[in-house]
């Protein structure tokens, strides 16, 4: 099949990805920068209840809230007297292809099915795309995952490299790129070429099957411990998983629990970059991804974006690399799960917050992954010895990405560092200006209402993060 | 001769760099974008070579066959003595 040009693809992009996601976004417009958001998700996408029952039926969610009390005991032995939170996790690792991603799959794939598409795509290397493959497989759908790889030498990231296994192993068609934004170009492609169904990460179908989890966090800890989570912690790459975790809470009645969004710091490496490829540990929950998809929420593969982290991130901290990994081992050493990295980024921000806490309180990390080779911290750390990187024990706050991963001495230097989200804010607000062709001083009554919206702001406080920005 | 039937893995040039998006850095912009697929040969064909597959998703893809039962070469690499030593300076914190 001849292949259609860059510029002929990209000028079609609003067509390809309306049909293939079978929603027309238009709908949802309200006037210049504002859409309707709630009308995109209650409306064309599922209820709590209906994504539950999809999820039952597919091997999805129900996973078990644990105290992890030995790490607990650990972090009350650096914290002051009175002080020290019970940590948990929801072991999501448990799900259908070993990760929380189970519950977004779940419901594009039933509906990709209810439309009647005969396939379903999806651009993601991580655990997205196993969990795509699964639920196609359980749904009868053929699945194509679209997967940034491999570096110009064709050297790929293992971790990338052991997910385009999994989803093979699953009946999936991997498509494995080399670095570069084009892989949007490709996934395109595919679309057009093939009719199949986008299953996009930012799909108002992918939050609302991520909503369950937080209604499970809610009603299992309420109907163990009589209280809701006095915080969650979500791990925050592309902003879905804070944002459904954090809607489910609400819809559950949650509505105090303080929602915190973690980040493993990789400033310094561009995500673009070839060399810089395979200079980096991590490849999701990392700031390269956190920091644009909270500014900038709609850079993503669909028209408006459903994961919208600002509307809903109380507080937002970074961790290092090398605090991930040591966490990572702690987890395994201490209670006896081997678990993969991305959810242990928030484990890492819940040791050091829980000292900040009082001891009665209940602390939720709300994500584990399945771990093995590849993805596992020897073959991680070892890739990066490979690679140049230095590794050893000192200061993880001296950490230079792409030179050194430092790890902590002691789990009583796992230190966390405090975003400052009326910056991110700030930045989203001057993007959306830009993006939309407005100024500040024009918008409309709808636009401000819809801005306070976005950035979980009143009047006043949009007033001043506006004015900030005229200065 | 990789004969017809055999699993295979393709790989094929995108964009030529010139070709490519202006918005990337200088590292990324002076190779190609390029990508690789698995699936059966569907005629017999030599390697690195143009050949046709045969997708596990059933599409058939056109590009240069660069490999023959691709393997996943992963594991859990070296050992890293670094995470023993977190261990031992655990046992001490506890």
């Amino acid at each position: 099949m001849k292949n259609k040009s860059y510029d002929e693809i990209m000028s079609q992009r609003q067509d390809i990805l309306n049909e293939a996601l079978g929603l027309d976004y238009q709908q949802f417009e309200l006037e210049g920068l504002a859409f309707d958001y709630e009308k995109m998700m209650n409306e064309c996408s599922y209820s709590l209840e209906d994504a539950i029952k999809i999820q039952r039926e597919n091997g999805v969610g129900n996973t078990p809230l644990i105290e992890l009390k030995n790490l607990s005991a650990l972090a009350r032995k650096y914290a002051s007297a009175g002080k020290g939170a019970r940590i948990f996790v929801k072991d999501e690792a448990n799900n259908a292809s070993g990760s929380f991603k189970d519950r977004r799959a779940s419901i594009s794939a039933y509906h990709a099915k209810k439309l009647g598409y005969k396939g379903i795509v999806a651009a993601t290397s991580g655990n997205y795309g196993a969990a795509v493959a699964a639920q196609a497989a359980k749904q009868g759908l053929k699945c194509i995952i679209i997967q940034e790889c491999y570096d110009s030498k064709q050297i790929g990231q293992p971790e990338i490299i052991e997910k385009a296994r999994k989803c093979e192993a699953l009946g999936a068609e991997v498509i494995q790129c080399s670095v570069g934004p084009e892989l949007f170009y490709q996934a395109l492609s595919i679309l057009d070429q093939t009719k199949f169904f986008n299953a996009s990460l930012y799909s108002p179908f992918g939050i609302a099957g991520v909503e369950t989890l937080g209604y499970e966090i809610a009603t299992q800890c309420f109907e163990t411990y009589g209280k809701h989570p006095e915080v969650v912690i979500c791990t925050n790459a592309g902003g879905g998983n804070l944002t459904g975790t954090a809607r489910g809470l609400k819809k559950s009645g949650a509505n105090n629990t303080r929602i915190v969004g973690a980040s493993v710091n990789l400033k310094g490496l561009h995500m673009a970059s070839d060399t810089d490829f395979n200079r980096k540990s991590f490849t999701t929950g990392h700031t390269g991804f956190g920091i644009p998809f909270a500014t900038f929420p709609d850079r993503s593969d669909v028209l408006r974006s459903a994961a919208r982290p600002l509307r809903y991130m109380d507080e937002y901290y970074l961790v290092e690399q090398g605090e991930v990994f040591f966490i990572t081992e702690l987890l395994a050493q201490l209670e006896g799960y081997e678990r993969g990295p991305a959810g242990n980024t928030s484990l890492a921000v819940a040791f050091k917050l829980a000292q900040e806490m009082n001891e009665d309180e209940i602390i939720v990390v709300q994500e584990t992954e399945y771990t093995g080779a590849g993805k596992h911290i020897n073959a991680q750390l070892s890739f990066a010895r490979q690679n140049g990187i230095d590794i050893h024990f000192g200061n993880p706050a001296e950490s230079i990405n792409g030179k050194n991963i430092i790890l902590p001495e002691s789990a009583q230097d796992i230190n966390i560092t405090k975003v400052d989200v009326d910056k991110l804010r700030k930045s989203y607000i001057k993007t959306m200006l830009a993006t939309y062709n407005r100024n500040s001083n024009e918008l409309s009554d709808i636009e401000i209402k819809y801005l306070q919206e976005e950035l979980m702001v009143d009047e006043k406080q949009l007033d001043i993060l506006i004015k900030s920005l005229e200065v | 001769m990789i004969t017809k039937g055999s699993y295979v893995r393709i790989e094929k040039v995108i964009l030529s760099p010139t070709e490519r998006t202006s918005k990337i850095p200088d590292d990324t912009k002076i190779v190609p974008f390029k990508v690789w697929t698995k699936g059966i040969l569907q005629k017999d064909a030599n390697l690195n070579e143009e050949c046709k597959i045969k997708t596990m998703a059933d599409r058939i893809e056109v590009g240069t066959l660069v490999e023959v039962n691709p393997q996943y070469e992963l594991n859990y690499g070296e050992f890293i003595p670094e995470i023993i030593e977190i261990d031992v300076r655990l046992k001490n914190e506890k």
